[in-house]
Order: C-alpha cells, then structure tokens, then sequence
C-alpha cells in the first residue's frame, strides 16, 4: 500500500493540466449551470474533448482511443475540478451513449453515435414520470406497435435540460400484461416528432432545469427500438449501474470548500474572520473530515476496479455520502454569507442590482437547488435498499 | 496509488486470525478479563515468538522491519478478537518513542527487549488536570547530579499493571501547558519512588494511577532531547491514533457482521426484524460508518510519514472519524440486539465498551475536531 504516484501518472498529470489551462472556456469559469444563458454555452467544453480524443475515456473502441487507468481518471477529474472546467452533460457520452454501442445494432450505432460524441445532438432523458419516480418499473406510457411504428402516449417528467434536447431517449410499456419490468422498451424518439409537447418545470430556486415531456400519439419508427421488445428493462438497469466513477464529486467538493473558506476568511463576525469562529471551524472541520475519508473510499474503488474486480457496490455509498457533502457545503455557504444570503438572483433574466459580494448571490438558491441531488438518480433511500440487499444480504 | 497488501502482509494476516481463533474465543477472553492476572502471558509470548511486537521494528534491533501497514493489519485483527494484552502501548507506543528519538543505546537494550516481549511497556503520560492536552503536565523532573528526579500523578495509564516499564512525559522547563520544556523518560517500574494503584477499565483490560515521589533516574533515560520531547509525543501519539483506528474498524466489523445475523434470525410479529425498512437503513448506515472508517485508517496509515502538519491533519481526521463511528455502530448494534444487547453474556456489550473507550484514548471527537481545525 502507497499513496506515491508513478512518474507515468506524474506526467500525465502534468500534461492535463496543461491542456486544461489552454483550453479551459474561461468565459465559463465559476459560472453556476443554472445562469448559462447558451446552449452552446453547456457543450463547449464537449467539443473542446472531443477534438482532442478526451470526451469518453471510458469507452470501449473503436469509438474511444483514449485508455487511461482508473488512476488517470482520477487525476483528470481532479484537474477539472481544479481548473472548475464546466462538466459534461451526461444524457449523451454517459447514458445512452454507452446503451447503444452495448445494445444497439450496427446501423443504430453508425446512426447515433457520432452526433453523441460530436455534440450535435443533444439528448434528453425519458425515464421519470409523474407516477414513477423512485419505483421506476411503475412507468405508464405506453408504445404500442402498428405496423413498422409504435404509437406513443403518456408523461415524462423530471427531464433534464428538454428544452434543448434534439432527441429523447424513452422507456416505454410495450407490453401490458407483462410484469411491471418485463413489458418495457427502450425507445429513441425525435423531439421534432409531431405531438410531442415540452412544458417547463421552475424549480424552487427559480431556475429552468427540468420540464414536462408530454407525448399525444407520437409515431416512433420501429428501428428505433434498442435491444429486441419488452427488454428495455435490462438497458434501464445497464445504464443506471454505468460509469459511476466520479459520481461521488469528491474533487468537485474539496474546490468547493476551498472557496467556502476564502469566502469565511472575507465574512466578519463580531469584528473577527468568521473562518476564526470555533463553531463554524468545527462545522467545516467535520466536512472535510467527512469527505476525506469518502476520498478514501472512492480511492478505493478505483483500486478494485484496476485491480480488475470491478468498481463493486461501494458506488451507493459514493452516491449517498457524495451527495450528502455537496449539499452540505451549500448549507455551509449560505449560512457563512448571512443576511445576504437573502436576495433573489434571477437565473431567468439578469439582475439589474446584485446586492452584497459577488459570492453571496444565489447562494440559498443554490443551495435549494442542490436538494435535488439526494433525489435523483435513485434516491438515497433507493440506495440504502440496494445496500440493504445487495451487499449486507437483507 | 496502490491500496493492495504484499503476500506477506496477506499472510500475516491469515495466521494472526487463526491464532485468535484457536486462542481467542469470547468466553476465554471474558474469564481472562475477570481473572486475577488480567492478561495472559502465554498469548504476550505467543505475539513476540511470532514477530508481531517487533513487525514494524527494524531488523537490526530484533524486529521483523516491516511498516505502519503490517501494525494495522494486527491491530485490526486485534480488534476483531478485542485482544487485551498490550500490543499497542508496546509495538507501537515505546517501541515508536525509541524509534524515533532513541540513542543508539537506547534502542540496542529496548527494541529487541520489546520485540522479544522480555520487557512490558505502559505511556504514562495522562494526568487528571490535562484532560487530552499532550503538554499539560505538572509531573516535573528536575536536574539533580547526572540524572533527574522526577515528581508527580500520571492518570489511567493503559497496561501498566502488565508493565516493568514505563515511558513517563514530565517537565524539565515552562509553565505548565508551554510546548518547550516536555522531556520523555524511561523509568522502570519498580524503581524507589514509583507506586502503582491498579484496576480494571470498563472496556476489560487494566490501567494504573501512577504516583512518581523523588523518582531519581539517569540522563540516559531521556529519550529524544531535554525540553523537546512534545513533538516526539505528537508523532508517537498519531502512530497509536492509526493503530487504534484500526483495532476500532476491527470491532465495528464484527458488530455489524453480528448484527445482520442477528436481524437475519430474529422474529417479531412473525418477521425476521431484517426485513424491516427502518432497520435495513439504520444497518446501512452502520455499513456506510464502517466502510468511512476503514477509509480514514488506510489514510491515516499511510500518511503517518508526511510532513508533521499533514500527518497530524490526518491522525485527527482519523480518531473523529472512528469516535463518531464506533459510537453509532456500538450504539445501533445493542439497540438493534434489543435486550439481548445489555447483556454481559453477549459480545455486543463488549465491543460497544471497546469502542467507546477507543474514543477517549489519545483525545475524544471534540478535541481532535478542534485539533484538525487549528491546522487550517
């Protein structure tokens, strides 16, 4: 056991940081997500990636010639958060990207996947529904075969970023008499198909992040379908378990804190640095503390999966304790900005008048946002069932 | 990176567990805890014939040279098992001391003396005023002739009744809490002007107050430098944190193991209580405790060589994190055992002591949140 890096990952390091330096959008730095006014704003970073042959390191060829270890991908994700590039949008290079070159005919895959990887085509995800959110297999929509189409009809909702999205990528009942997961499809819609409906969702923050998608009668070829019918499930269940590595955001968090504590060195309490406070050091103490030892256990993942066993059930405990500390650091931000935490920061049109430093704006609303993480993506809860029965065999 | 152990280490580990099993069953270690001795000789014996004091001792001095990792993995056994003899307070505790601050001399008569188990170590360095302070010391020892003469109480001191010797922490200079003037010493025990008053501690192993009255020693037992002593203290003390970080996840392991059993077996209102969502997250989060724990054990192991502020970042990092979890796990595993759980027949009770004394050895969660906090 050693904590050494080799010269190899030493170099490595170095020539990423490099490259980031050089290429980092920097118009984009410290901008939260929610306050990107451009589409093109959320793929310059993919772009810049996919140029360089560094968007999905975790692909398989021939689609990806990039072979970093485990070790490399946390060095890569550890300058990114360094650097605070933007993140990649997942719905494409991490969803059903990695669906379709696993599922996919050959004709799917020359179709779909160059538009993934260039950033062409922005997809979304169609999986939540009004009535299915944790119990996923519950979903309603319904795809019904006529002829070489399936007809269309149902809700989505929760849908990340719809409003841009070129394509969607749906589960769907194709067959209603089947248990709940054995009668699902997994289809791959066009959002310019004739009935389908976006309608956004305004989040408590105010933000626009998430929207309705409403389908009336929409036709889907039927080479569209990934996988034979009815075994959507399976895809569902591959892309839920895929590319959890750095999920927990580990590198993402140790930044934030660090500017957590320039911002507390800048706060003033009872005439002292609030980051001099016994009771706020100990709140951040515990914090780091915590996220230590989830550093530690991401490491050790990594180390399982280079050592070829997989990345194991430990990804629940870095989704649960990872998303745990994001949100606590926004609790801790707004807390350490105080009344400033008060004024609302509109994402939806710009502020004529930010009261308070730069760094208080939008941060309650940041921190009402980022709620969303113990819910998404299988909620907290979900994960501790998986646990539950998985790995403590309950 | 590499979070892998060696064959050796691998092997190690494999025969201390099976000698623990052998000689370690729960109902043995429970009527040794309650017997006169307390401890057995034959099992210290057992521990120096087969390398496991002297594993992280240089091979020159009569140890196996092995490192921090090889002294985790044993005590994490030794958790599992709630081993009492003194293994910390000997190959990690005088033996780290000697290693790091021993003359030459020093380190030729005690190391091999300490690997073979011929001598019997216990720190004495607690005293009732000084709660987790390291420097908060009334015990002075003052110049007189070639040697020193020391004077003073010394507080709960782990082992001592097993002991011949004793590491002692005293005064030469400074007020009493100043970070100059501390001076390691080596007294033997039954040297004029030491007495002993020993007792059980709760988690079943043994500890004494110490009266030092007019204790002459030589200037050959200071270890390490007159008056520089503390930050010999704070690295020694960060290498039993990591130790004792380990023995902790030892034993956090077997009450989670024993309480998913348990809940496995146990039926109310006709249902195995496992099947029960409340309780499936409480033992999920006890899982999530561990594995954060053995997490921090591994960091705090490795980074036990690094720069002093780095290192002492760590040790703190590490006893918050183990406090906190060995007091949830203890806690939801006699919870979860029910009744059962409050009984001194079962292991449960005994684990959950174990882990909460681990707490307050070396400094509580409160005093190394603050200590990790100081650093920056």
């Amino acid at each position: 056991m050693d904590l050494n890096f080799t010269p190899q990952d030493e170099a490595f390091r170095a020539e990423v940081r490099a490259f980031i330096e050089a290429n980092n959008p920097v118009h984009l730095k410290g901008v939260r997500r929610g306050e990107y006014r451009q589409k093109e704003d959320f793929l310059a970073w993919h772009r810049i990636l996919y140029k360089k042959g560094w968007l999905v390191p975790s692909w398989p060829a021939p689609y990806n010639t990039t072979t970093w270890t485990p070790t490399q991908k946390y060095i890569w994700n550890e300058e990114c958060a360094r650097a605070e590039t933007p993140m990649i949008l997942p719905f494409g290079v991490s969803m059903v990207g990695p669906v379709i070159y696993t599922f996919g005919t050959p004709e799917q895959k020359e179709r779909f996947i160059p538009g993934i990887l260039s950033g062409d085509v922005w997809w979304c995800q169609g999986y939540s529904e009004p009535g299915a959110g944790s119990d996923l297999a519950s979903l309603k929509t319904t795809a019904v075969r006529e002829g070489d189409h399936y007809i269309v009809n149902g809700q989505k909702t929760w849908t990340t970023l719809a409003q841009f999205a070129d394509w969607i990528f749906v589960l769907a009942r194709t067959d209603k008499n089947a248990k709940a997961q054995e009668g699902i499809s997994f289809l791959l819609v066009d959002m310019k198909t004739p009935g389908i409906t976006v309608k956004p969702i305004i989040t408590m923050d105010g933000g626009h992040e998430v929207n309705e998608v409403w389908f009336d009668n929409v036709k889907v070829p039927v080479e569209n379908r990934i996988h034979e019918e009815n075994k959507g499930w399976t895809c569902a269940k591959f892309l839920l378990s895929h590319e959890r590595a750095g999920i927990a955001g580990v590198a993402r968090s140790k930044n934030a804190i660090g500017r957590l504590k320039d911002m507390l060195a800048m706060e003033k309490i009872d005439g002292e640095k609030l980051i001099e406070d016994a009771d706020f050091q100990r709140k951040i103490a515990e914090l780091e503390i915590d996220l230590a030892a989830l550093e530690f256990t991401e490491l050790r993942t990594l180390a399982s999966e280079q050592a070829g066993k997989g990345p194991g059930l430990e990804s629940s405990i870095l989704k649960i304790k990872g998303t745990e500390i994001q949100q606590r650091i926004t609790e801790l931000v707004m807390e350490g900005v105080g009344y400033y935490a008060v004024p609302f920061s509109d994402p939806l049109a710009h502020n004529e008048f930010a009261p308070g430093p730069d760094y208080a704006e939008g941060v309650t609303q940041n921190y009402a946002n980022m709620r969303k993480t113990s819910i998404y993506g299988g909620s907290n809860e979900i994960q501790r069932n998986i646990i539950a029965k998985m790995v403590l065999g309950l | 990176m590499d979070f892998s152990f060696t064959e050796e280490q691998t092997l190690l580990r494999n025969s201390v567990q099976k000698y623990l099993q052998n000689t370690y069953d729960f109902d043995t270690r429970r009527k040794v805890s309650k017997s006169d001795a307390g401890w057995r000789k034959e099992v210290y014996a057992y521990f120096a014939e087969n390398g496991l004091l002297g594993a992280a001792i240089p091979e020159d001095f009569g140890g196996l040279g092995g490192s921090a990792v090889d002294t985790m993995i044993i005590a994490e056994e030794f958790g599992r098992a709630l081993v009492i003899e003194p293994f910390i307070q000997n190959a990690v505790l005088a033996a780290g001391f000697l290693k790091a601050a021993g003359s030459t001399a020093q380190k030729e008569t005690l190391l091999p003396a300490i690997a073979a188990g011929e001598n019997v170590f216990a720190f004495a360095y607690a005293e009732p005023q000084g709660r987790y302070n390291l420097a908060d010391l009334v015990t002075t020892a003052v110049k007189s002739g070639n040697g020193y003469t020391l004077n003073g109480y010394k507080a709960v001191v782990s082992g001592a009744p097993w002991a011949d010797k004793l590491i002692v922490t005293a005064r030469t200079s400074g007020g009493q809490r100043d970070a100059e003037g501390v001076t390691v010493f080596v007294v033997d025990k039954n040297a004029k002007g030491v007495s002993t008053r020993d007792y059980p501690t709760v988690d079943g192993q043994r500890a004494s107050e110490v009266t030092l009255e007019n204790v002459t020693v030589g200037a050959d037992a200071v270890i390490g430098e007159v008056g520089g002593g503390l930050k010999i203290v704070e690295k020694v003390t960060d290498e039993a944190i990591a130790a004792l970080a380990a023995e902790a996840i030892g034993a956090m392991k077997v009450l989670n193991d024993t309480t998913i059993e348990y809940s496995k077996t146990r039926k109310q209102f006709g249902t195995p209580i496992g099947k029960f969502q409340v309780l499936q997250h409480r033992m999920v989060d006890m899982f999530m405790n561990y594995e954060q724990s053995v997490s921090i054990t591994y960091m705090v192991t490795l980074k036990l060589e690094e720069e002093e502020a780095e290192r002492k970042k760590a040790a703190s990092a590490a006893k918050v994190q183990i406090g906190k979890a060995g007091r949830f796990i203890g806690q939801q595993a006699v919870q979860i055992h029910g009744g059962m759980g409050m009984t001194d027949e079962l292991n449960v009770g005994h684990y959950f002591k174990r882990l909460t004394v681990i707490d307050t050895q070396f400094g509580n969660v409160d005093h190394h949140l603050k200590r990790y906090a100081s650093l920056g």
